[in-house]
């Protein structure tokens, strides 16, 4: 039985090595502040330039688990998360009112929009309002990709179909149950519109293409809030770091960079201060 | 739009893109932990099957057999109602870290490593049990021996269990939450760069996980490829 140790031997001894390495903060740290938050903002790349001047200044070092707002919601109500940065504002009071969160306060904005293919096949370019055009999709049976899940987006877009009392099904209607971009890829491959958020579309822009076949609603706002878990609901969540956290991106400092967050020139979001 | 991948993907892995390998050197730490762990109950664990009498032991070897047919998102699953603060083990604040991950990871690795072992000790010599009991040895000598006379075997298995694990995404997706730079491993990076439609990372990143496999496998060829279980398999 002649076995080659050597090889083996080397190999188990770079394992042993990177276990070692291993054994520092990263995997025993404890105290880092949780954020949940939508896939928006961290998959438009915002918080890749938010987080880090805030971690510098303030040694608080910030984990994203983004989801949609209705999970992130729930991740917070578990005390899975100190902190939620989300975008729908019913949900959010609900949040407040059932004593899950404290301290909400208003972070940024932009809006959401109907893409759809070029040529835009149900003609909702022309419609009046934004009733008008789902009205539009719905009565053509044009392909419409829908979030499906408990996301910002999809509560917006079930609260226009409400609106009117439509009620999409059938096969020109999908539930995809996936990301923002995901849902934009899946809309681009099949021809078809769906509801995004600006700075997601904006972020996505070179790699679809759908182009805007709807925009400027009041009721397409698309405000952006922080709140903090409630430590009383929640023993073990980080609540003091939460605070600073939503101090700092309300203030000045935070709201400047947020601001400054531009994709080939165009900007995502829209601090609510300026101060 | 394919070529265009490629061709970033050659650059940032030539490179030696930061982001790139910082999700290369978490991957590898969580996982190696994981698979030492697993091992430390893997090992003893099928040892002590080895020894038992046919019937128990039959019985063990199918219920390993089927825990190997778990999916890693049910795990997921069951490790994430437990840790989560809301769950019995929430004291300890496990859920979205690398923590989380390792106990998913050790949960899956248990019975890959633990079944691989047993596989190859039936096929060993029962011989040697025979032989030791007549010269008087006691359970925990058979151990050892089983052990020592083993050692190849232990090893492939081990090694089979890491490839395994470190290809996951269902476990390191629900328990890590892909956080960048803490719990944003190989797999689950490649399934959220994919979905924002950056494949020249995925890519690169695909590229590093075969590899790997690669590598691994070679690792186990060149240390027993004079051993009969691998001529026997």
């Amino acid at each position: 039985m002649r076995v080659n140790w050597d090889v083996s031997k080397v190999l188990i001894t770079l394992l042993l090595v990177i276990l070692v390495s291993s054994l520092n903060n990263h995997i025993l740290a404890a105290e880092r502040l949780k954020l949940g938050t939508t896939t928006s903002t961290e998959n438009s790349g915002l918080l890749n330039v938010l987080l880090p001047p805030f971690e510098k200044k303030t040694g608080i070092k910030i984990d994203v688990i983004s989801v949609g707002t209705g999970k992130a919601l729930k991740l917070g109500e578990n005390g899975d998360v100190d902190v939620v940065l989300v975008h729908n504002r019913k949900a959010e009071d609900d949040f407040v009112a059932k004593g899950l969160g404290v301290n909400r306060k208003d972070v940024m904005y932009n809006d959401f929009i109907i893409l759809g293919p070029k040529n835009d096949p149900a003609g909702i370019k022309k419609t009046k309002n934004i009733s008008d055009a789902f009205r539009k999709i719905y009565n053509r049976k044009a392909s419409f990709i829908s979030r499906g899940d408990d996301s910002g987006t999809y509560k917006k877009e079930l609260e226009i179909w409400q609106k009117d009392n439509l009620k999409p099904q059938g096969s020109w209607y999908k539930e995809a149950g996936q990301s923002m971009e995901m849902v934009i890829f899946m809309a681009d491959n099949l021809r078809a519109y769906t509801l995004a958020d600006r700075g997601t579309y904006i972020a996505l822009k070179n790699k679809t293409n759908l182009a805007i076949c709807y925009q400027k609603d009041v009721l397409l706002n698309n405000p952006y809030g922080i709140i903090a878990v409630n430590p009383s609901k929640q023993k073990s969540v980080n609540y003091s770091d939460a605070m600073i956290f939503i101090n700092w991106i309300t203030s000045k400092e935070g709201q400047k960079v947020i601001k400054n967050y531009k994709i080939s020139g165009q900007q995502l979001f829209y601090p609510v201060t300026t101060h | 739009m394919l070529l265009s991948a490629i061709e970033k993907s050659y650059t940032l892995l030539t490179t030696l893109d930061k982001n790139l390998y910082e999700i290369v050197f978490i991957t590898l730490k969580i996982t190696v932990f994981s698979i030492i762990i697993a091992s430390c109950f893997s090992i003893p664990l099928a040892i002590a099957i080895d020894l038992m009498s046919s019937k128990s032991r039959r019985i063990l070897i199918a219920i390993l057999n089927s825990l190997l047919a778990i999916p890693t998102v049910v795990i997921g699953l069951t490790v994430y109602m437990f840790i989560s603060r809301s769950g019995p083990l929430g004291q300890y604040n496990l859920l979205f870290t690398p923590m989380a991950i390792i106990i998913g990871q050790i949960i899956l690795a248990i019975p890959i490593i633990t079944t691989i072992i047993l596989a190859g000790f039936t096929k060993t010599d029962r011989l040697l049990h025979e032989t030791l009991i007549t010269l008087g040895a006691n359970k925990f000598d058979l151990m050892k021996a089983l052990f020592r006379e083993n050692k190849p075997l232990i090893l492939s298995a081990i090694l089979a269990g890491f490839g395994r694990v470190i290809a996951e995404v269902g476990i390191s997706m629900m328990l890590g939450g892909n956080i960048r730079g803490y719990t944003r491993t190989i797999t689950t990076a490649i399934a959220f760069e994919t979905g924002k439609g950056e494949f020249a990372m995925g890519i690169s990143l695909g590229i590093i996980l075969i590899l790997i496999a690669v590598l691994i496998n070679f690792t186990v060829y060149l240390t027993f490829k004079n051993e009969y279980i691998l001529r026997d398999a």
